[in-house]
């Protein structure tokens, strides 16, 4: 009865978030008695398979059908349910993302289980099977029961921070039964932009809103990223000006992330731009106004203008 | 075509969340609900397609008599009929399984809902009604459009986006920029009054998971200020005090 992590990869390497999920599930496995075994799907060397034990995995499964190298919610749901249909596994570990989203709904489907999104510490078993979420997109966090046989959690990034061993996981093979119904979208193109810093998953975001005042302006934001290895975002109205793609939009109506340091720059701070950011653990706020209302959930801030801080700042970083 | 759009009812995006009942409920004194911003998308692309292919559109509420509003106003939006099943929408599998039963007794197209609700952000309810219909879902849908039976759909994928197709039926969850919000007119609301909207009781089911109690986050501690003119002491901060970077 091992937990079972699902462990997404990005071109061949597990995520930073499907290494967090790996090391929380170990933990859940650790409190329960039992051992940890991630599921990996799609194509990765041994190595890197091997490398889930330094987060805590004891076994890797190994789903390498040429079927499913591209992403496929519906399909990954089959081979992880069958997964832990084979391991007996009644807790499911994953990651918070679009691939996770697509697959824990389905797989809570299959297996009629309970299922708690967004999961920010490890769960209470003292009285059943208590998990905190985050809720409200931020703004609250509820202490959810998990009533059913099967439990599926669903980690927010970066909540947790994995502690690495040199341990390395035994990879074996599995080979699911694919189902053609899964397979009936087809995917006709897909557009990413690869090399950068995918936002989701970024340690550092400099982010920009309408200040900036145009889209010629974002080299400066993009400066002061690249220095920081940081991954730029954005206000709704800039993505809605088509400033920046849609894919940078944080907030209510957009992504909602929880970097180590978040530095919001000419942005007003609207209570639905805060709620896609606010679990940030450190936030930045660069405005000229003064009164502008994010120095107030700020924990560094400066009153000034972007087009003269900002490229202070990228050179301060870079003499660092 | 048939298409059935799910909407929640929700606090409003400037709420200021607060609990009650040593908090057990969301206190929902002075509270203004509103449709699920993402489910205002999924409703808008419905009515753009109502008016291309003449379809019909049915809003569903899995909610108490409270969501009643709420529902009204995408009536007068433009959906022609509303279904209220009446329970409380605490557990998003309990949500799915009435939203399946309902889709169950009718031949639906398209079931749009968004991506997510903005109370409890679990993005997971498209998926588990796909699973149960046995049709397949997509989330977050940014982009639809429909020829014949096949539907043509942008996807936000992580640092980008993917185009799909599939047959319908489908299950979709909408985000922007699928269709810009519709505010109701006059004759939307005067006709609104009238369309038929059916209240039904829960397919009996048990919740597989309850919120056994809500918290808050810890506030945040004062804000730092950093003069401008020393704008470089921040990078010093953040390196040796905050250490982040
Ligand atoms: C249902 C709903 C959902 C929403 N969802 C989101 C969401 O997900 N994300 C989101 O961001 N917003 C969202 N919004 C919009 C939100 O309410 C605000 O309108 C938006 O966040 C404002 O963006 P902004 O701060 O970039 O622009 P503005 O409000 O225009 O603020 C620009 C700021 O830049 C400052 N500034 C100007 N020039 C300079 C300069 N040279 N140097 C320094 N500072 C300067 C100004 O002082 C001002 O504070 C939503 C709104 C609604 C109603």
């Amino acid at each position: 009865m091992s937990v079972l992590i699902f462990a997404e990869l990005d071109e061949g390497k597990i995520k930073k978030s499907a290494q967090e999920a790996i090391f929380y599930g170990a933990k859940v496995a650790q409190m329960l008695g039992t051992s940890a075994t991630a599921i990996v799907i799609g194509q990765a060397s041994d190595d890197e398979l091997a490398s889930a034990g330094r987060f805590g995995a004891t076994n890797v499964l190994h789903a390498s059908d040429a079927k499913l190298t591209e992403p496929n919610g519906m399909a990954y749901a089959t081979v992880v349910a069958q997964a832990a249909q084979q391991e007996g596994s009644k807790v499911i570990v994953l990651a918070k993302s679009s691939l996770g989203d697509a697959m824990t709904a389905r797989l809570a489907g299959k297996l009629k289980a309970g299922l708690a999104a967004n999961v920010v510490e490890l769960p209470e078993l003292s009285n059943g099977f208590r998990v905190k979420s985050s809720i409200y997109t931020g703004k609250a966090f509820a202490y959810n029961d998990l009533k059913a046989d099967v439990k599926i959690l669903a980690i927010k990034k970066n909540t947790i921070t994995p502690e690495e061993t040199e341990a390395s996981a035994a990879v074996k093979a599995f080979s699911p039964t694919l189902n053609d119904a899964d397979f009936s979208i087809s995917v006709k193109s897909t557009d990413k932009s690869s090399g950068d810093i995918l936002l989701p998953e970024a340690d550092l975001v400099v982010s920009a809103g309408r200040g900036l005042k145009g889209p010629e302006n974002w080299g400066i934001v993009e400066d002061l990223a690249k220095a920081l290895h940081a991954a730029t975002a954005c206000s709704k109205p800039v993505s809605d000006l088509d400033w920046r793609p849609h894919s940078e939009h944080v907030g209510q109506t957009g992504l909602k992330i929880s970097p180590n340091l978040y530095i919001a720059c000419g942005i007003s701070g609207a209570i639905q731009h805060l709620a896609g950011v606010n679990s940030s653990k450190v936030i930045v706020v660069i405005n000229k106004d003064p009164d502008a209302p994010f120095f107030k959930s700020a924990d560094y801030g400066i009153v000034g203008d972007v087009f003269d801080i900002l490229p202070r700042l990228t050179k301060a970083v870079q003499a660092l | 075509m048939k298409i059935l759009v799910c909407v929640t009812s929700v606090p409003d995006t400037t709420t200021k969340i607060a609990f009650t009942d040593n908090n057990t409920k969301l206190n929902k004194a002075g509270v203004t609900f509103i449709t699920g911003p993402y489910d205002d998308y999924a409703l808008a692309r419905a009515v753009e397609l109502k008016e291309k292919t003449g379809a019909t559109i049915t809003v569903l509420n899995v909610g108490e008599a409270d969501a009643e509003p709420v529902i009204r106003k995408c009536l007068a939006i433009g959906a022609d009929d509303a279904i209220r099943v009446n329970a409380e929408p605490t557990d998003a599998y309990f949500v799915s399984e009435q939203i399946a039963a309902i889709a169950k007794e009718a031949n639906y197209d398209l079931i749009l809902m968004g991506r997510e609700s903005i109370d409890f952000n679990g993005g997971q309810v498209h998926g588990i009604v796909g699973e149960m219909l046995g049709i397949p879902s997509i989330s977050p849908v940014m982009l639809l459009d429909i020829d014949g039976d096949t539907a043509k759909i942008t996807r936000e994928i992580e640092g980008g986006k993917e185009s799909l197709e599939a047959k319908l039926p489908l299950v979709l969850g909408c985000q922007e920029p699928i269709a810009e919000w519709k505010i109701p007119n006059m004759r939307g609301i005067m006709t609104a009054r009238t369309k038929p909207l059916k209240v039904v009781e829960p397919a009996g089911t048990d919740k597989l998971t309850t919120v056994a109690s809500y918290e808050l986050p810890a506030p945040r501690g004062a804000v730092k200020m950093i003069p401008a003119d020393e704008a470089e002491k921040l990078i010093q901060l953040l390196h040796t005090e905050a250490k982040v970077i």
